[in-house]
């Protein structure tokens, strides 16, 4: 393997920048590698891990890029470098001749305010070291602050917080990949109708799915606060969740306030519920993978994302537009008839963290057990995310496969390797997969998906199998790729379509135990997702 | 108490962005104004500092904040940059009747340096200030003198004093005196010498350089000693320098105007003298065949405002900027009896004929407090031909002048910019924009030859290095902290 490194000076670009150079640079020349890392000491530790540092980039400072190119074949190397420096220079903004000299955009938080239009929100995503600084520098200007950005230290989001608090100013995060505040999207975030209903939320994905399933009730949304999910911590106190709701209980456009969010800190736990109850608007909890608990006064207790809609659509007085229990039932009973005995066990390819733990949670309910790489209990872990065994279900927006590539949301590569060499086991009762959609989604996730799972049910269906694919679409049809025609295209390629997260796990779930109880009929052994 | 702000979900959401543009792109759509920044991490890039210089950010809600009581240092400092009236008084015989304790000291441009590590202008200034001072009669022995430790070194910054490029000021040299009239503090500076590559300033010392010293020193001084003595109250400086601006100098790198103005002003006042029509004759050839000749009073005169402003607890102002052909040094206000050095550039520019940056000595002088009082490069939308020197364009000069507003606290209406329809040019640096702009000052200057005594090579831009303000940062941090 042929490694050719060299630096670029004194050029910050961000590593979504950097990885979209990577993407095009290998694409139009063919070469194997291209790793670009600005000069950071975690980078260049990264790349001491990878194999890839040489004595060329010790000197790279944070201002410098890092260019590093490997190869079979050494003559594409050289190639490769230009085509990643024409590509570096040509995103430089360039002035005409004789044009008068442009002013260039700010570069500082100050900078912006300056030029801005009254700000009162920063949207924060610098690299995790840089963030509460920016978070800091925002507050003291009166913004309030969504940090996307995480890897923040500990003690920094603490600071940034106790500011935030002293001056009645909110930051969501860090680590909070979407919100809407007055309609306006930020982040990750869906096109959702206005309405009554307000969120707040730990879970990205989780706030998402509501905000949409609320949507898909015809209802909508006052806003939807991210805390970020270091916030229920018992180190930062659920700050931010009690602050979201002090704002929704004070904001006269919400009716009902719904929460979403993983299991917080016991004591974190009892200091929002108490607030909840005192608030004097309906509030429903979905702390989800928690205990069971009973609902009490205005507060109503969910154990899943559908729930939490349905329960905060009629809190708000409206009816429910749909219901997909039927559909699972008619769907888990057609695909079940058209399994072998040995498919028995599912497989989860999730791109959204919150939708991994719906699913071993509604699993779980149903005494069945999967393997997770981020398990709901840690007896659970998987021990190599490369090798499914019995019922799995993966995130792919854990750190193992976002390191250095775009969020599975963006890219769906690792996900459609996953899928192909899941199709390849006889053991697969179904797959199930989430399509995140809205800004900062990929673009056309259909497009990408589709001609996957043709492949691999093709696959299986080579093999003397079926391989049932379940999808669900995170989406609204105001979204910038409408959910119809996403839907439309999956189910094209012969997808089965469930309305919601909850529903996709479900329906899994009524397959396995369905097979499993064959299973049993035919006198084997009756665990449930046992395996050997 | 802090102000409570309005609610998050109250006002009209308006959205900054930095970072990763797609995280913005609902926004964009959903019709909210948005400003994206074009982010890159501060100052040297250190996680650390990012944070240090938060902990310094001003709160117009909070005033009991450490940035908000840095901002009304700050007030203070700019207070006392606008209202300074720095005035030509006086001239000193000699140095050594300002100072009568220098003894065998010699003055230097630029933060502290020793003599081993001086450049080579500098070290050749130094032989010829000894050769000057009759302390050493030939340059091998005047350089053994300087090694042996024979000669005590200080940066004339110390002494309220400011040199052109080598800026070596020994006890004989006559120096300008400026007085701010304002705060009645004084500050100096030696006359420039004619003669272009063949001047101490430059780090030569032949012997007709040493004669153009005692010219110096003996007509030149007496001359325009006696002329201001004949000018009632003095010349009045800003007035003067501000009708430059207006006349295409930047009073920096071109002073063409100013040194005009300069004759006109003791032309009628060495006329009534009893002075010598000869001795008037050669003061005023000597005047009017250096553009340059003005420096001396510009850079004296900026130096009376800003030791006026050097002092003022908590400020991060620069105070100056000055170098000595290795490194670049600051000082500012709030961070008294230190200096925050960074390695020197080699200035871009243009290079005269059979010259280029291999023969260039690093970025070297006292003049670059021009720009810290708001000047020079700061001012250069003032003096479009400057640009020239970087093969630039009329607009980029007004560039300069409107970036370096990003990087300082307030504007001198003192000093206006016809081109920028008459505002006033950016003033006060402040080492936590300088960080957080991740924009470096810039700085006029001439290019000397890295030998000794090879004079001027070139002129162009230089910047100050982000090490000094990111160190400076990084001190106001651990001081406020006490």
């Amino acid at each position: 393997m042929a490694i050719q490194s060299s630096i670029r000076a004194n050029l910050y670009k961000d590593s979504v920048s950097l990885m979209r150079i990577s993407q095009v640079t290998v694409a139009r020349t063919g070469v194997q590698r291209v790793t670009l890392l600005m000069g950071t000491r975690s980078n260049k530790e990264f790349l001491q891990q990878a194999g890839l540092m040489n004595p060329a980039l010790e000197g790279a400072k944070p201002g410098d890029i890092m260019i590093v190119v490997t190869d079979d074949a050494p003559e594409k190397l050289a190639a490769a470098e230009r085509e990643i420096h024409s590509l570096i220079v040509g995103e430089e903004p360039k002035g005409g001749a004789g044009e008068p000299a442009a002013e260039a955009p700010p570069r500082s938080i100050s900078g912006g305010v300056a030029i801005a239009d009254h700000a009162d929100l920063a949207l924060i995503s610098v690299p995790g070291p840089y963030a509460a600084a920016e978070a800091l520098k925002a507050l003291r200007q009166g913004l309030n602050v969504l940090l996307f950005s995480d890897n923040v230290p500990i003690e920094q989001e603490q600071a940034i917080k106790r500011v935030a608090a002293q001056k009645g100013l909110l930051v969501m995060g860090p680590d909070c990949g979407t919100a809407i505040i007055n309609g306006v999207p930020l982040g990750f975030a869906n096109v959702v109708r206005r309405g009554v209903i307000g969120l707040v939320g730990a879970s990205g994905t989780g706030l998402q799915e509501v905000m949409c399933q609320v949507h898909r009730h015809g209802q909508g949304i006052s806003h939807a606060i991210g805390t970020g999910s270091h916030d229920v911590s018992s180190e930062v106190g659920g700050i931010t969740m009690l602050q979201g709701l002090e704002l929704l209980a004070a904001d006269p456009q919400t009716k009902v306030v719904a929460i979403v969010s993983k299991p917080p800190a016991r004591d974190v736990q009892k200091r929002v519920i108490e607030r909840a109850s005192a608030i004097g608007k309906p509030v429903v909890i979905c702390f989800l993978g928690g205990e069971p608990a009973a609902s009490a006064g205005n507060v109503h207790r969910a154990s899943s994302l559908g729930e939490t809609a349905r329960q905060a659509v009629a809190l708000a007085g409206a009816r429910l537009a749909v219901s997909d229990d039927q559909a699972i039932e008619r769907l888990a009973t057609r695909i079940c008839a058209a399994l072998a005995p040995s498919q028995r066990y599912l497989r989860g390819l999730y791109s959204g963290g919150t939708f991994c733990s719906e699913a071993q949670t509604i699993w779980r309910a149903a005494g069945i057990r999967a393997r997770s790489n981020t398990p709901l209990a840690a007896a659970d872990r998987l021990a190599d995310v490369e090798e499914s065994r019995g019922h799995t279900v993966i995130d792919l927006g854990s750190d193992e496969f976002t390191v250095g590539r775009p969020h599975p949301m963006i890219d769906y590569g690792v996900r459609i390797e996953l899928l192909l060499k899941e199709a390849d086991d006889p053991t697969v009762a179904c797959i199930v997969l989430d399509v995140v959609l809205g800004h900062g989604s990929h673009p056309n996730p259909a497009e990408i998906l589709a001609p996957a799972i043709r492949r691999a049910k093709a696959a299986a269906r080579a093999q003397g199998r079926e391989l049932p694919v379940i999808c669900f679409v995170c989406g609204t049809d105001s979204d910038p790729q409408p959910v119809g025609t996403q839907k439309a295209m999956l189910a094209d390629a012969g997808a089965e379509i469930v309305g919601s997260s909850t529903g996709a796990a479900l329906a899994a779930q009524a397959i396995a135990s369905r097979m499993a109880a064959d299973d049993s009929g035919t006198g084997r052994r009756a665990m449930q997702g046992g395996e050997r | 108490m802090m102000n409570a702000a309005p609610s998050a979900l109250q006002a009209k959401t308006s959205v900054i962005s930095l970072g990763a543009a797609d995280l913005d792109h609902g926004v964009e759509s959903s019709g909210a104004p948005l400003v994206r920044l074009q982010w890159r991490p501060v100052g040297d890039g250190s996680p650390e500092i990012a944070w240090s210089l938060a902990q310094l950010v001003g709160d117009a809600g909070d005033a009991d904040c450490l940035g908000s009581r840095i901002d009304r240092a700050n007030a203070e400092v700019l207070e006392r940059i606008l209202t300074a009236q720095p005035v030509w008084v006086d001239v000193a015989a000699h140095a050594s009747e300002i100072w009568p304790d220098m003894g065998r000291t010699l003055l230097h441009a630029g933060p502290p340096i020793a003599w081993s590590d001086m450049c080579g202008p500098m070290k050749g200034a130094v032989v010829g200030a000894i050769l000057y001072e009759k302390w050493a009669t030939t340059p091998d022995e005047a350089e053994q003198l300087a090694a042996s430790g024979g000669i005590r070194f200080a940066p004339c910054h110390e002494f309220g004093a400011v040199g052109p490029m080598t800026g070596i000021v020994s006890p004989s040299m006559p120096l300008f005196v400026v007085e701010n009239k304002t705060t009645g503090n004084r500050a100096y500076a030696p006359m420039m010498e004619s003669g272009g590559a063949k001047t101490l300033r430059f780090g030569a010392f032949a012997p007709e350089v040493i004669e153009g010293l005692k010219l110096i020193e003996n007509v030149l001084a007496p001359c325009l000693k006696a002329a201001v003595a004949g000018i009632d109250g003095g010349v009045p400086l800003k007035p003067l320098m501000s009708q430059s601006l207006h006349m295409g100098d930047d009073v920096h790198n071109r002073n063409t105007a100013a040194t005009l103005l300069l004759y006109r002003a003791v032309t009628e006042a060495l006329l009534k003298s009893s002075i010598s029509r000869d001795v008037v004759h050669e003061t005023l050839r000597t005047i009017g065949a250096d553009d340059m000749f003005f420096l001396s009073l510009s850079m004296a005169a900026c130096k009376a405002t800003m030791d006026a402003a050097h002092g003022v607890p908590f400020s991060s102002i620069v105070t100056a900027m000055a170098r000595n052909g290795v490194n670049v040094g600051i000082r500012v206000s709030g961070l008294d009896g230190q200096w925050f050095v960074g390695p020197a550039d080699i200035p871009v520019g243009l290079f005269l004929p059979g010259f280029s940056e291999a023969d260039a000595n690093p970025d070297i002088g006292d003049s670059a407090i021009t720009e810290t009082a708001g000047l020079g490069a700061f001012a250069m939308a003032a003096a479009p031909a400057m640009v020239q020197f970087v093969g630039g364009t009329p607009q980029d000069a007004l560039r300069y002048s409107r970036e370096m507003a990003h990087v300082t606290v307030g504007r001198n209406p003192g000093f206006t910019l016809p081109m920028l329809d008459f505002i006033g040019a950016p003033v006060g640096i402040d080492i936590r924009k300088v960080v957080d702009e991740s924009m470096r000052p810039v700085i006029n200057t001439a290019t000397a030859h890295k030998e000794p005594g090879k004079g001027i090579i070139g002129a162009g831009v230089v910047q100050a290095p982000m090490k000094c303000f990111v160190d400076a940062v990084g001190a106001l941090a651990t001081m406020a902290a006490r």
